[in-house]
């Protein structure tokens, strides 16, 4: 069982999404409530994954192996570690509380939108779970249809340029990045004779350091893409605007997680040199996006497109804890996507709420929301202060112990990123005040129903777990702590080669094969932080 | 004098034997039927189609007078290609309507029928001049089917078109391998091949400037039978004019003999890359310029296309692209890529040839904007169509990314293994920015179909043939996507085969 158990989580959305096409197109209450049990059904499957995982063990768990494309080289391998373990239940909660909150928003085509959500969930779930580089690349392209359909058919009014955008840019960065693939995988035929995509064995081959700069170059471009990092941003607010709720939610929940997912299981493994040859061009980035993604939120009249442009700092803040190359950083970096998955995840079902009722979603358009929707204000509260990054909720631990790696970094990065936090304060507070305190000015805002039953159902998991996270983090951060010390002794390995490349070195242990434990005790101060 | 007789193991050319007494069969069936068979004669010419596959697969391998034949694993596989495609072609005819056909229904599906008879036997030719012959039989039935719709003036003028630069290509086809024959007194290809180089190392500069001729004459020919740039002009205009079935035969059936031809004189003949005891000539970059060009101009001048099947056109000129891109790479993965891309761009293409005759049928248009609503008139055929042209984008895990996977992968494994190939690498580049491009336009086909503005779309009601053809499509490239081995191993094999020599 718990050698199959990855596969079932990955494929049974796909099953469930055969099942709903085969519902007549008109029993639209049936192919909502087959779509939510066999969302619930993998969400439970996720927890079982979380609930065996052993959050001592270095290396992959629930590892599976079997050959696809024998004369190729090309596996079917699966496995987790603490990091794609957060990542997948975070994804399968976020469908199913799509899929509860787009119940009565879907009114047309409802059963391919059914379909789509459940694809685009196998989709995710795959990249999380795949250590095959063929087989990561191919989930990674599957949910791009569902997403472009997603978008284009249920979206807001300019959905078919957001979608063909999204569709274009996230496909130009992931073709540089099967070149990439490709170089890769005959550079490891080369230096052991057997050809192979298995990114565990791949982590052992040392790549010349001109070549890991391009190498390096091309999955960080894809990657960097669907975070997105400064400059590279430019589709997501097209995207993230147009998009229906529940399209948004998991585009921001999850598929910007896919390009920092990227970066921690791919980018910094395999290319170590390059990485520390990176690091401080996309830590100046990360700045950039994170003051950039503030100062333009600030000015937005639309409440979506404000959540969008945060989506940008706070992706910034991930990708500058990640390249702190430091444990805390790190650390706070894998957290902060959960915790930005949950809390932007939770902006956007409140402003989709807010225009199912209202079919606006100006700021200038509310005001005193307070007075007629209570509860709604309540929780609207609660996640603004999320987002902000306030102590006892999520937000602060991420962002805690991502500044606190920069500064271990660098601390001109720290201080300066530490103004977004500021800033992030400013605009999420006053889009607050706007919205919901003052004045009713609106005679349509009288009438505003407060929220109902099943709309309460989508927050309160949220908010609970912005609370949970907020106040005892230790469970996740001990899972993920194994995971991101293996990234940094990756990370360690080449730069300690590149540094002592005179010098005899005894040799670095190797991970995965057989999932070891690492010998060599790290401190989390590398190499690269000298 | 003692003369002996090679062995002719006339049993190797069961297949083409038994497809060309059954294309006689076709058309006097019809005859004899006065004409009123209606389609019961389609459905024997899949039948025949259908037989001959059986009788392909069980006719082994070998060779058959002298060298002139030979079964190997590269004719077996292309030999599937043309007969699938014919198959799907046929598939997709039905629905011509007896108007347009005026009662010849015998002629056009025994013309197909010979049309395939000569590709099959192109791809068993080992030597120049057979293959001239098999070139021909293909193409000069695909002439009069071009224009088979008398009454309709595109067709005409498409018929017209490719007959002149059918024959204008042949011509300088011939001319060329009147050169190498000259050049190296065999048209078997190896022993030319051998002579060639052995000539090129005796007196090198004397024959230099004829081989540069007789290469760039060749080349033109082939050129112009695949519709690569500069010679593709004529591929749109034929493709829109054409019957839609002989448009979907013609971009893949005739196009993979092109190859075939291209494979054998070309690589087989004239190995890509100078190398001083095998080929005398580098006409790598030359071709690598020509698949540049065929992605660049392909993909770029599809965007902009209205028309279905014009769209296609240029798409299928794209693709050709490709497919020079791992015919260059002249590694174990090269000709095994091209056999694989060919053979998923078969299924996608035949597939999406199928929808546009139907609704070309139902509607009198191929024109994209009426596909607007297309997707509530008739959901099951847009699904199809989408999966297919996802396919032909390159989207995992269809087939049509694993073809694009694998011919990318053999340029690349070229382009590391020496440094004088670096320029492949280019190549590469240029066909990922050109998939971009591609994703453009067909992604545009599906917004129409989905998100387009509503036209008044009847619902397309499908014949069996019809909606099997587009179930082996869909099946196809859906199924070689998802468990892609059994192709690929079969594929593996045609660079190994008996007559293909690779230094």
């Amino acid at each position: 069982m718990e050698s199959l158990i990855l596969s079932l989580l990955i494929f049974f959305p796909l099953l469930g999404a055969i099942l709903v096409a085969l519902v007549p197109s008109n029993q639209h209450s049936t192919i909502k409530g087959v779509s939510l049990i066999v969302s619930i059904i993998t969400m439970i499957l996720s927890f079982a994954v979380y609930s065996w995982f052993d959050e001592v063990a270095t290396g992959m768990q629930f590892e599976v192996n079997y050959s696809w494309v024998t004369s190729l080289g090309i596996n079917y391998h699966l496995g987790i570690d603490g990091i794609s373990l957060l990542l997948l239940v975070l994804t399968t909660i976020l469908t199913v509380l799509c899929i509860i909150s787009s119940w009565n928003s879907v009114t047309k085509g409802v059963k391919g939108y059914f379909v789509s959500m459940l694809l685009l969930s196998t989709g995710m779930l795959g990249v999380f779970c795949a250590l095959d580089l063929f087989l990561f690349y191919v989930f990674w392209e599957v949910m791009l249809v569902p997403m472009y359909f997603l978008i284009g058919v249920w979206g807001g009014p300019r959905r078919v340029y957001a979608a063909i955008k999204f569709v274009l840019f996230t496909m130009f960065g992931s073709l540089l990045m099967l070149v990439a693939l490709l170089y890769i995988y005959f550079q490891y035929q080369a230096f052991s004779g057997e050809y192979t995509f298995d990114l565990l064995k791949i982590m052992g081959m040392p790549i010349a350091n001109q070549a890991q700069l391009w190498l390096f170059g091309a999955f960080a471009l894809a990657f960097a893409i669907k975070v997105p990092l400064w400059p590279l941003h430019t589709w997501l607010p097209d995207a993230h605007v147009q998009a229906p709720t529940a399209g948004s939610v998991i585009l921001a929940g999850v598929l910007l997680k896919m390009g920092t997912y990227g970066f921690i299981r791919i980018c910094l493994p395999l290319f170590p040199d390059a990485t520390i040859t990176y690091m401080p061009w996309i830590c100046v980035l990360a700045i950039i996006a994170i003051i950039y993604g503030a100062l333009v939120s600030m000015v937005q009249k639309d409440i979506k497109s404000l959540v969008a442009f945060s989506s940008v700092s706070h992706m910034g803040f991930v990708m500058l804890g990640l390249f702190a190359l430091n444990m805390q950083g790190m650390q706070g970096a894998v957290l902060q996507m959960i915790n930005h998955g949950v809390s932007t995840g939770a902006l956007f079902l409140i402003v989709g709420m807010i225009y199912e009722r209202r079919h606006t979603r100006m700021i200038a358009d509310f005001g005193g929301i307070a007075k007629v929707m209570p509860v709604f204000s309540a929780f609207f509260m609660i996640v603004t202060l999320s987002s902000i990054g306030l102590p006892f909720t999520n937000g602060f631990v991420g962002e805690f112990l991502i500044l606190l790696g920069a500064f271990k970094a660098n601390y001109i990065y720290g201080v300066v990123a530490a103004s977004g936090v500021i800033l992030a304060a400013c605009y999420m507070l006053w889009m607050y005040q706007r919205v919901i305190f003052g004045r009713v000015t609106h005679e349509e805002n009288k009438k505003l129903t407060d929220l109902t039953g099943r709309e309460k159902l989508v927050l309160i998991p949220l908010v609970i777990l912005i609370f949970w996270i907020g106040i005892y983090p230790k469970p996740f951060l001990r899972r993920i702590e194994p995971a991101v010390k293996v990234v940094l002794s990756q990370v360690s390995r080449a730069s300690t080669v590149q540094l002592n490349e005179k010098f005899e070195l005894e040799p670095v242990p190797v991970y995965g094969e057989t999932g070891e434990v690492l010998e060599k005790t790290l401190t989390d101060n590398t190499g690269a932080n000298r | 004098m003692d003369f002996q007789l090679p062995e002719y193991n006339l049993q190797l050319m069961l297949p083409e034997i038994v497809l060309f007494v059954w294309a006689l069969v076709v058309l006097s069936f019809d005859l004899a039927t006065k004409r009123k068979s209606g389609s019961a004669v389609g459905y024997l010419a899949m039948a025949g189609v259908l037989i001959t596959g059986i009788v392909l697969a069980f006719t082994g391998h070998g060779q058959g007078f002298g060298q002139m034949f030979v079964a190997d694993s590269m004719a077996v596989f292309f030999k599937m290609i043309f007969l699938c495609a014919a198959f799907m072609a046929i598939g997709s005819s039905f629905g011509i309507t007896k108007d347009k056909i005026v009662n010849h229904r015998g002629e056009f599906l025994g013309l197909m029928l010979f049309s395939t008879v000569g590709m099959m036997f192109l791809a068993s030719s080992n030597e120049l001049l057979s293959l001239y012959v098999g070139l021909e039989l293909t193409t000069i039935p695909l002439f009069a089917l071009a224009a088979f719709f008398k009454d309709d003036k595109l067709s005409v003028e498409a018929g017209i078109k490719y007959l002149v630069v059918g024959a204008f290509s042949s011509a300088l086809l011939l001319y060329g391998i009147s050169f190498l024959y000259g050049l190296s007194g065999s048209t078997d290809l190896l022993l030319m091949r051998l002579n060639l180089a052995a000539s090129a190392l005796m007196d090198y500069p004397k024959v230099a400037m004829v081989f540069v001729l007789a290469t760039i004459t060749i080349l033109a020919g082939l050129g112009f039978k695949l519709a690569l740039p500069p010679f593709h002009q004529w591929a749109p205009d034929v493709y829109q004019g054409a019957p839609t079935p002989v448009t979907a035969f013609l971009s893949v059936a005739s196009k993979a003999a092109g190859l075939v031809a291209f494979a054998k004189i070309m690589v087989i003949g004239l190995f890509a890359y100078y190398d001083p005891f095998v080929a005398p000539i580098d006409w790598g970059m030359l071709v690598g310029i020509m698949a540049g060009s065929a992605m660049i101009v392909g993909n770029v001048l599809a965007v902009r296309q209205t028309n279905m099947k014009r769209m296609l056109a240029y798409s299928s000129i794209a693709h050709a692209g490709y497919i020079m891109v791992g015919m260059l790479a002249m590694n174990e993965l090269g000709l095994a890529s091209v056999g694989f891309y060919m053979f998923a761009y078969m299924f996608a293409n035949m597939g999406i040839f199928a929808v546009v005759a139907l609704i070309e049928e139902r509607t009198g248009s191929a024109e994209i904007p009426d596909y607007g609503g297309f997707s509530k008139s008739s959901p099951f055929l847009a699904v199809s169509m989408t999966i297919m042209l996802l396919s032909l984008t390159g989207i995992p895990p269809l087939a049509g990314f694993f073809g694009k996977f694998y011919v990318f992968a053999a340029a690349i494994r070229q382009a590391g293994s020496d440094p004088v190939h670096q320029w492949m690498y280019w190549l590469v580049g240029v066909g990922l920015l050109t998939s971009v491009v591609a994703l453009y336009y067909y992604a545009n086909v599906i917004r129409t179909m989905y998100f387009g503005a509503q036209t008044d779309v009847p619902r397309i009601e499908f014949t069996a043939p019809a909606l099997t053809v587009i179930l082996i499509g869909v099946i196809g490239t859906v199924v070689f996507g998802l468990m892609p081995n059994v192709v690929v191993e079969f594929a593996s094999q045609i660079p190994i085969s008996d007559m293909i020599i690779l230094p």
